[in-house]
């Protein structure tokens, strides 16, 4: 974190809230990747331990805020300081709502494995893959400061968007050929969009880790290529609505 | 949420004013054969408060006094450069000095009111100026400069009481009313709240804000809060070069230089 | 993180024991020195002590050796005569014509009126011993009391009148009655004839208003300060005339708008110099320039104040800058900064919070140079001078002087004058210096 201040102390706090990011951080992944194995199992129990998980997450949070709050007031922090903790203040929302982001995948899954299986469950497991690894390395560079990770990581979002497309696409297909299918493909389109709201996630903290380093946010627009809204699947009706 | 500044790592001023009420091009200031300011270019705007921080030493008081010649005062005392006051140099033969003082008040670090009446201490830069024609139109000043200064409630049954009896954050808001009494175009303060208390300070600081709408503010301050709070534009010295200016906002949330970033987040060994 | 303990930062302390023992150390160390210390402060203050008390025993026996000598003349002892004023002796064509009341033989009629007294000495030489024993400032009270009222010619007026010193020094008691005649300057005889007149309740002590009234005079009953009195304020005020406004625009030139170089470090330990010349070269100076060269009337105030004054500036001089130094530089930051020149800065602003420290210094250098004797002694000012002086270019002389020269006059009363002077002087020192002081309290500090 280049030179120390004056104050140690205001160090040794900056450490903390680092340490207690990387804590939430490293939950939220577990969280993800368990949510993705059960759903891949069907793993009804897994699933609703998950849940049960998602409480501590939300005590983590409550913790940020409170130390960050506290650190606004006490040490009135400028500059770098200011953006660090700020940011951090940002992130461990961001987190958590990935963290609760998880917990539904999770409880969707109690409601998919009630149901046959659909063949396109393969490919909403692939795009959590891609979600977990956007996760994964966003929070490294985060805790390592890497503008150039987070730059990766953000110009991810838009395959992620693009597989999110292809689910949705799919998904809507099959609901038409078979009714039957409507309500397990129904609870599969719902995961797909919980995972794609924690790469939309997974990408905002790299804005913040741009904005921590530089001081900025990223001037360029955002990439997006979640085209869900604009898809219409030919045949009746329906579209996309979030 | 971040305001962008297209200036470069230099640190000049290249802002947005039109004329600016001073403008200061490679001031440097020797003090016998030490040089405390290197090349300082800056400029000061109208309706602008402009903070100077930086650490003890750094020179920002030493430039401060250079924008009224203060620093005349000093023996071996030399400036060079040129400091620009609506396009004149303050430093060139036709100004006289006396005229730019009443041009440029100044407001010290402790509160020093002459110890004589409140009436007296206001009523003291018009009458050497000669600026009022009779006694009423006196008065006239003295109230509007206590008013200007938010002083007028709290001591108008006691005008002819010494200044020197109020408290201190009064006396510093008397200092600024003598100060205003003249009418200059810019008010300099050196550190003026260093001495009072957190709620006489933001009394002064809602005062500085007031002024803004009629003249142009140069603060020096220690305190960066401060800075913060009540300037628009701020300037970081250290070593006795400017190192950085820029809007404040800009300063505190992304300061482009090392320095700059190092001193206000206190890293400063 | 939370390792408050003041140990535990403490590197290579090997624990909270070793802390405690360091403690224990520490404490005891310092109870074991702690009793020498107080020992030590104890002494300490008690030296303070003795110094003062040094001074002020020193002090005390100064002051009560000079009020013994001094304080019996304040008193005078008189004899009551009654003077029949016969108009042949005084006015005998009767025209109360000023030039003829003045020009009477009034000693004559003091004689008559002792004859009186004593109808049994009548040899020649006994008569001049009796007639001896009455000051002849008795003839000066009848004819200043006839020439004030020539009405009272030809009636018989009760009087009285100082006895010559030596007979007043008797009633003090300080003459021996025991010694032996020749040792001592009363007759036997004098002493009897003192004695009947003890007797017959005609010797009275009086206040002795001579002494604040008259001028010097050969006659020690007759002698007063007054001439002195009015030769010192008359030097005193040219003197303060003189140096006051040229120490104040000396140190205000110098504190306020001279350059620090050099030049002014130079005056500067010049003037510091000054003030510590031996007075007597200032005297030596007068005599050469002022007497010698400017022709200033010898004797007069006027010559003794140009040499107070040389005397007195460096110490004004000096309290002024002190003064002025004492100022904030607020202050003057202030006045310059709403546009004040800088004289008016120092006009309006500085000097007037100098004034008390200037006139303070000033008051102290007066009254050094009240007390001065030295220089005055070579400019002659050191004369036998029986007139009050009306002007500064009368020849005078001042207090000092005057007690110098009693002190060596063989006359007893003489030395006893001269103590009652120091007491006077150093009662118009006290005033000065406690002026000085209320100047100094009134005004402190107040910005």
């Amino acid at each position: 974190m280049g030179s120390e201040h004056t104050v140690k102390s205001f160090d040794e706090e900056l450490r903390r809230l680092d340490n207690m990011l990387a804590e939430m951080g490293g939950l939220a992944e577990v969280q993800l990747q368990s949510a993705l194995e059960a759903l891949i199992r069907r793993d009804t129990e897994k699933a609703a331990e998950i849940v049960a998980n998602d409480r501590r997450l939300d005590h983590l949070e409550a913790e940020v805020d409170q130390h960050t709050i506290a650190m606004l007031a006490r040490r009135q922090p400028m500059a770098k300081d200011l953006r660090e903790i700020v940011g951090a203040l940002k992130v461990a929302s961001m987190i958590e709502r990935i963290g609760d982001y998880a917990k539904n995948v999770a409880k969707r899954t109690a409601a998919i494995a009630e149901m046959p299986p659909v063949p396109s469950a393969q490919t909403v497991v692939r795009l959590g893959g891609l979600a977990q690894q956007m996760v994964k390395d966003v929070l490294d560079a985060y805790l390592s400061r890497d503008l150039d990770q987070a730059k990766s990581v953000r110009a991810r979002d838009r395959e992620l968007d693009a597989l999110y497309t292809s689910i949705f696409r799919e998904l809507l297909t099959y609901m038409m050929e078979d009714p039957r299918n409507i309500s397990a493909c129904t609870h599969l389109l719902f995961v797909a969009k919980h995972i794609e709201r924690i790469g939309d996630h997974a990408t905002n903290i790299a804005e913040i880790v741009h904005f921590l380093v530089t001081g900025e946010m990223p001037a360029d627009e955002r990439p997006r290529q979640d085209e869900s809204e604009m898809t219409i699947v030919t045949a009746h009706t329906t579209g996309g609505e979030n | 949420m971040i305001a962008m500044q297209a200036t470069t790592g230099r640190a000049t001023d290249a802002a947005a004013s039109p004329v600016p009420a001073f403008m200061t091009r490679d001031v440097c200031v020797f003090y016998g054969q030490k040089q405390a300011l290197t090349n300082v270019s800056l400029d000061i705007h109208r309706n602008q408060v402009t903070s100077l921080i930086g650490p003890s030493g750094c020179g920002k008081s030493t430039y401060l006094r250079c924008l009224n010649r203060m620093n005349d005062i000093i023996d071996g005392c030399r400036v060079t450069g040129s400091i620009l006051l609506d396009g004149q140099d303050i430093y060139a033969g036709s100004m006289d000095v006396v005229h730019l003082r009443a041009r440029v008040g100044m407001v010290f670090q402790k509160p020093n009111p002459f110890p004589k009446s409140i009436f007296e201490n206001v009523a003291y830069g018009p009458r050497i100026h000669g600026i009022a024609k009779d006694k009423t139109e006196l008065e006239a000043i003295v109230h509007n400069s206590l008013e200007k200064a938010g002083l007028l409630a709290e001591v108008k049954d006691r005008m002819d009481q010494p200044g020197t009896g109020l408290s201190g954050g009064q006396q510093q808001r008397l200092c600024i009313a003598r100060a205003i009494a003249v009418q200059p175009e810019v008010i300099l303060m050196d550190e003026p709240c260093s001495a009072l208390d957190p709620i006489a300070t933001a009394r002064i600081e809602e005062l500085i804000d007031e002024l803004r709408e009629h003249f142009a503010i140069v603060i020096v301050t220690h305190s960066m809060q401060q800075a913060a709070r009540v300037s628009q534009r701020t300037g970081f010295f250290h070593l006795g070069i400017l190192v950085e200016t820029g809007d404040t906002e800009q300063i505190f949330t992304n300061p482009r230089d090392k320095r700059t970033q190092d001193y206000i987040t206190g890293r400063f060994g | 993180m939370s390792n408050s303990a003041n140990g535990a930062a403490l590197p290579g302390a090997g624990g909270l024991g070793s802390i405690f023992d360091a403690r224990q150390q520490v404490s005891e160390a310092v109870s074991a020195g702690l009793k020498r210390r107080y020992a030590r402060e104890r002494r300490f203050r008690l030296y303070g002590m003795l110094a003062t008390l040094f001074a002020v025993v020193v002090l005390g026996i100064l002051l009560f050796t000079i009020i013994r000598t001094g304080l019996p003349a304040f008193t005078q002892t008189m004899i009551k005569l009654s003077v029949t004023l016969y108009p042949q002796e005084i006015d005998p064509k009767g025209d109360r014509d000023p030039q003829t009341l003045s020009s009477a033989d009034y000693q004559r009629l003091v004689r008559d009126a002792l004859d009186d007294y004593f109808p049994d000495v009548t040899s020649r030489n006994d008569r001049r011993e009796l007639f001896a024993m009455i000051s002849p400032g008795a003839t000066y009270v009848i004819r200043s009391m006839v020439m004030a009222d020539p009405s009272l010619i030809g009636k018989r007026i009760e009087i009285e009148v100082p006895l010559k010193d030596d007979i007043d020094q008797f009633a003090k008691g300080k003459i021996d009655r025991e010694a032996d005649q020749a040792n001592r300057r009363v007759s036997d005889k004098q002493i009897g004839w003192y004695q009947r007149l003890v007797d017959r309740d005609l010797i009275v002590s009086r206040f002795n208003t001579t002494l604040f009234t008259a001028g010097d005079s050969r006659s020690p009953e007759l002698a007063g300060i007054w001439g002195a009195v009015v030769g010192s304020f008359w030097t005193m005020t040219l003197t303060l005339l003189m140096s006051f406004p040229l120490a104040v625009g000396a140190a205000v030139y110098l504190e306020e708008f001279a350059p620090k170089n050099r030049w002014t470090d130079v005056i500067e330990v010049n003037i510091n110099n000054l003030a510590a010349v031996p007075s007597i070269v200032f005297g030596l100076l007068g005599l050469a320039v002022f007497i010698g060269f400017f022709g200033v009337p010898r004797s007069s105030p006027m010559v003794g104040a140009l040499v107070l004054t040389l005397m007195t500036l460096p110490i004004i001089i000096i309290a002024s800058r002190a003064a002025l130094k004492s100022v904030p530089p607020s202050i003057r930051e202030a006045a310059l900064g709403v546009g004040a020149s800088k004289m008016q800065a120092t006009l309006h602003h500085v000097l007037p919070l100098a004034m008390p420290g200037m006139l303070t210094g000033t008051i102290l250098g007066m009254a050094h140079a009240l007390g001065e004797t030295a220089p005055l002694l070579m400019i002659g000012m050191v004369a036998f001078i029986v007139d009050i002086p009306s002007g500064p270019l009368n020849s005078a002389t001042v207090m000092p002087v005057q007690i110098y020269l009693w002190s060596d006059a063989p006359e007893r009363a003489f030395i006893e004058r001269a103590s009652a002077a120091i007491m006077v002087l150093l009662g118009f020192l006290t005033v000065m210096n406690l002026l000085a002081v209320a100047l100094r309290k009134r005004f402190e500090k107040r910005w």
